[in-house]
């Protein structure tokens, strides 16, 4: 049976995007290699089967306009950036064949970064790189693959390896990574090459169709108006020329061992994400906060100390069972660098209010476990106030005469009950001791849930309790 | 509904998926990484993705990518990291794609310091890219806002189909607070324009390139009528203590935290003050704006910038009553004692 010679289906029959009076030809000058290489695309997607799952990507460049011709869906990018595309559109729909395709400047100039890396993830997408050695679109420019002394618009006495370097090989530069799975270099000259070049585009879009494959393709071709050359010289340029700065051939294929690669997403229902998300209200008992519910407390607390003597999460404890004696609560850190060794503070506000500003400038109560800590802040404190310091690590007293102080030698209690970190929780059991702030139950109950490190709960329990007793006998 | 506390970086993670959001492409920047780490934590785990880009400039054509293929996508970054995706910004808003961008504002200029700031207002509210767009700016100032805006962002970005930006300020993002957290969002909105790798979206095509100077200027026309619609339907603001107020403080973010407890305090003091804060900085509250400098006497525009809110206000009043300034740049924050004493003593001078 004779094969009818048509125009594949994979493009538009004809091209209504295409501005201007001529909607059957494409915008490509005769000799350049995109019109042949687009021809096989087409051709490829109609045989396979998938021109609706596909999803063809236009780079910047003289391809910018390939959504004019493939009947597929498609998405026009930014210079450089067609992988990055491509990975975002893959993800959201791995059952489709996605194509990022770019010319040299776009992929191995401007994009190198987003090539690199959507390689090295091994992107389940099949990247077609022309390489004519020169810019076309933007005028005749240097391309990184432009050839030493060649002439272009930006290298006018010729590249030279002094000023621009050397032409950069990006099948090879790809094949050194390890998840990409076919990487060849083809190109469009003669015959011959051109219908090789055809069974390479195949293949590499045949393994993204099967496998999810991340294949890179790149195709050797010419451009006649830049090198201002007649197109079949220009093909024979690429041929005699491009094709031995660049030389042809695999350069890498894994796509025997490769195993498919399953894309899809875990399927989560709606009712399950609350849970996902472990979004879970805390459960109180109301008979034990009972007592708490007509407190007027406005407390704003400033926690201070170095970076380890658990300063920051003193305060998240402090504020989450504020929340569940149904106080309005919030939590601020001093964040950053100051975070990592050196000092760190905290600030709390407790309130039976809406909370304004959630910065404490002059604190009702200033913790202070160490000695910076305690000169740096002393005199914030609210007249009437309350100072609570580690004694066992600092050594003098508060010199203020209007403000309540209490000494708690809380590393000390905590190392006596076996573990210095646990000196925040001393002084936490010691502040709503003494202030009453809340139910100490509760506390206890819930520092479980509050606490992320599972296996020190009952110490810090002990802990709380500890300091409670400290200033009972304070009291005394 | 679910009550938690923690940071508002994590919060508006949890708001995002809630509300339908399924992809994160993003890069590590202090002070919005725990963003990343939430996403990291939870996207997977709830049927999404999430992909610690090589860049910036990547991670936003990764969500010009995903918003592309029709799904709920966001990223984050801060001041350095947003004046990178710049460029894809403005692909996205020339392309109509929906997308949120949570901006947790630093120290600038250059690498400036990781303190909050306000300094990324210009580069946010005014598009930041290339060409004649406009963003919409959701501007939180608590936890609960985090959670709420990020999940109204996602709505507005696909009823507009235009980026949305969370911009707020390293406090508000590394704060912790109580948040009660809705039920997720049944389904998302239905897109047929988007490529889906099926039949009926093959004839689509997402771009924002028109060669021809009547078809790009049709499409700018088109994207302005658009934004004339959202500057009329979305303007959102809080009005705190305003009935019968002489001053009127103006602030967004973490300043109208501070901004409450002043007026309150100058409240206490008798001073007939309140506070106007812009929720939405583009569209920019111009309605209550123009309504309360009827009756206002000044206002104070306190801002964490060198006075790129108070331009915008200055617009909107025409000189009709003094707009003045107090601001704080470098990571520092306006305290409520230094608020308070510039309306003393502006009272004094009018």
């Amino acid at each position: 049976m004779n094969n009818i010679l048509k125009k594949s289906s994979s493009f538009y029959d004809v091209y209504e995007r295409r501005p201007g009076a001529d909607k059957l030809t494409t915008t490509y000058c005769p000799g350049c290699g995109h019109g042949v290489l687009h021809k096989l695309i087409a051709e490829a997607l109609d045989d396979f089967g998938v021109r609706e799952k596909t999803i063809f990507i236009s780079p910047v460049g003289c391809s910018v306009f390939a959504y004019y011709y493939f009947h597929t869906g498609n998405v026009q990018v930014a210079h450089g950036r067609a992988p990055a595309v491509a990975t975002g559109i893959k993800r959201a729909h791995p059952h489709s064949v996605v194509i990022s395709y770019q010319g040299d400047g776009d992929l191995a100039a401007i994009g190198t970064a987003e090539i690199m890396h959507a390689a090295n993830r091994g992107e389940g997408i099949t990247v077609f790189f022309v390489n004519n050695a020169i810019y076309g679109m933007t005028g005749g420019q240097m391309a990184p693959t432009t050839l030493i002394g060649q002439k272009t618009m930006t290298t006018p006495r010729g590249r030279t390896v002094k000023n621009e370097g050397f032409p950069i090989c990006m099948s090879e530069i790809i094949a050194t990574l390890k998840a990409p799975v076919f990487v060849e270099r083809v190109m469009i000259g003669d015959t011959k090459s051109t219908m090789h070049t055809r069974q390479t585009v195949r293949k590499a879009l045949k393994l993204q169709i099967e496998k999810n494959a991340f294949t890179f393709i790149e195709v050797l071709a010419a451009c006649p108006s830049n090198m201002k050359m007649t197109p079949s010289r220009s093909r024979q340029w690429v041929k005699e020329v491009l094709a031995d700065n660049f030389p042809l051939g695999v350069k890498k294929d894994i796509s025997e061992e490769f195993e498919p690669k399953d894309l899809s997403r875990m399927v989560v229902k709606n009712s399950e994400l609350h849970d996902t998300l472990k979004l879970e209200t805390a459960k109180v008992d109301s008979e034990k906060i009972a007592p708490y519910q007509e407190k007027m407390i406005n407390e704003e607390i400033k926690v201070a100390g170095f970076g380890g003597q658990g300063v920051l999460s003193l305060g998240t404890v402090l504020s989450e069972m504020g929340m569940r004696h149904n106080y309005e609560v919030s939590w601020l850190p001093s964040y950053g660098p100051e975070m990592r060794g050196g000092t760190a503070n905290c600030s709390v506000k407790i309130s039976k209010k809406k909370i304004g500003s959630p910065l404490v400038a002059n604190p009702t109560v200033l913790i202070a476990m160490n000695r910076p800590s305690l000169d740096k802040f002393e005199h914030d404190v609210i007249s009437g106030g309350l100072i609570i310091y580690d004694d066992s690590l600092i050594d003098r007293k508060p010199t203020r005469d209007d403000v309540d102080i209490i000494a708690i030698p809380a590393t000390k209690l905590a190392d006596e009950l076996g573990n210095t970190k646990a000196a925040n929780m001393v002084i936490v059991g010691a502040l709503i001791e003494y202030k009453d702030l809340m139910s100490q139950e509760v506390v206890l109950e819930s520092l479980g849930d509050v606490l992320k490190r599972k296996n020190l709960i009952e110490l810090n329990q002990k802990a709380i309790i500890r300091g409670a007793e400290f200033i009972k006998n304070l009291k005394k | 509904m679910a009550k938690q506390f923690l940071k508002g970086n994590e919060a508006v993670v949890k708001g995002a998926i809630l509300a339908g959001c399924r992809a994160y492409y993003g890069y590590p920047i202090t002070p919005a990484s725990e963003i990343a780490h939430a996403a990291a934590l939870y996207m997977p785990i709830c049927g999404g993705t999430f992909i610690q880009a090589e860049s910036e400039v990547a991670a936003i054509n990764m969500v010009y990518g995903a918003a592309s293929a029709g799904e709920r996508v966001m990223t984050a970054s801060s001041g350095p990291g947003i004046s990178l995706k710049q460029e894809g910004i403005s692909y996205c808003a020339g392309s109509e794609l929906p997308c949120v961008i949570v901006d947790i504002v630093r120290g600038g200029p250059g690498l400036g310091n990781i303190a909050p700031e306000q300094s990324d207002y210009n580069q946010v509210v005014k598009g930041g890219g290339h060409g004649n767009y406009k963003v919409i700016v959701l501007a939180p100032n608590s936890v609960q806002e985090m959670c709420d805006l990020g999940m109204l962002a996602f709505d507005l970005a696909d009823k507009y189909r235009n980026p949305v930006y969370v911009l707020t300020d390293g406090f508000i993002g590394q704060m912790m607070e109580p948040v009660e957290f809705p039920e997720p969002i049944e389904k998302i909105p239905e897109k047929s324009w988007a490529v889906k790798g099926t039949d009926e979206t093959s004839d689509n095509l997402i771009t924002s390139i028109e060669l021809d100077p009547d078809d790009l200027e049709r499409h700018n026309q088109k994207l302005q009528q658009k934004y004339a619609i959202v500057k009329e339907q979305e303007q959102r603001a809080e009005e705190y203590r305003t009935d019968d107020a002489e001053i009127i403080l103006i602030g967004y973010g973490i300043v109208s935290r501070i901004l409450q407890t002043v007026v309150d305090k100058l409240r206490e003091e008798g001073v007939k003050v309140g506070m106007l804060r812009p929720i939405t900085l583009f569209p920019f509250p111009t309605k209550s704006m123009t309504e309360l400098a009827k009756s206002a006497k000044f206002f104070l525009t306190v801002e964490m910038s060198n006075g790129q809110l108070v331009d915008d206000v200055r617009l909107i009043i025409e000189g009709k009553i003094p707009v003045y300034l107090y601001n704080r740049m470098g990571g520092n924050v306006p305290s409520i004692k230094e608020i308070h004493d510039e309306v003393m003593k502006l009272m004094r001078l009018s």
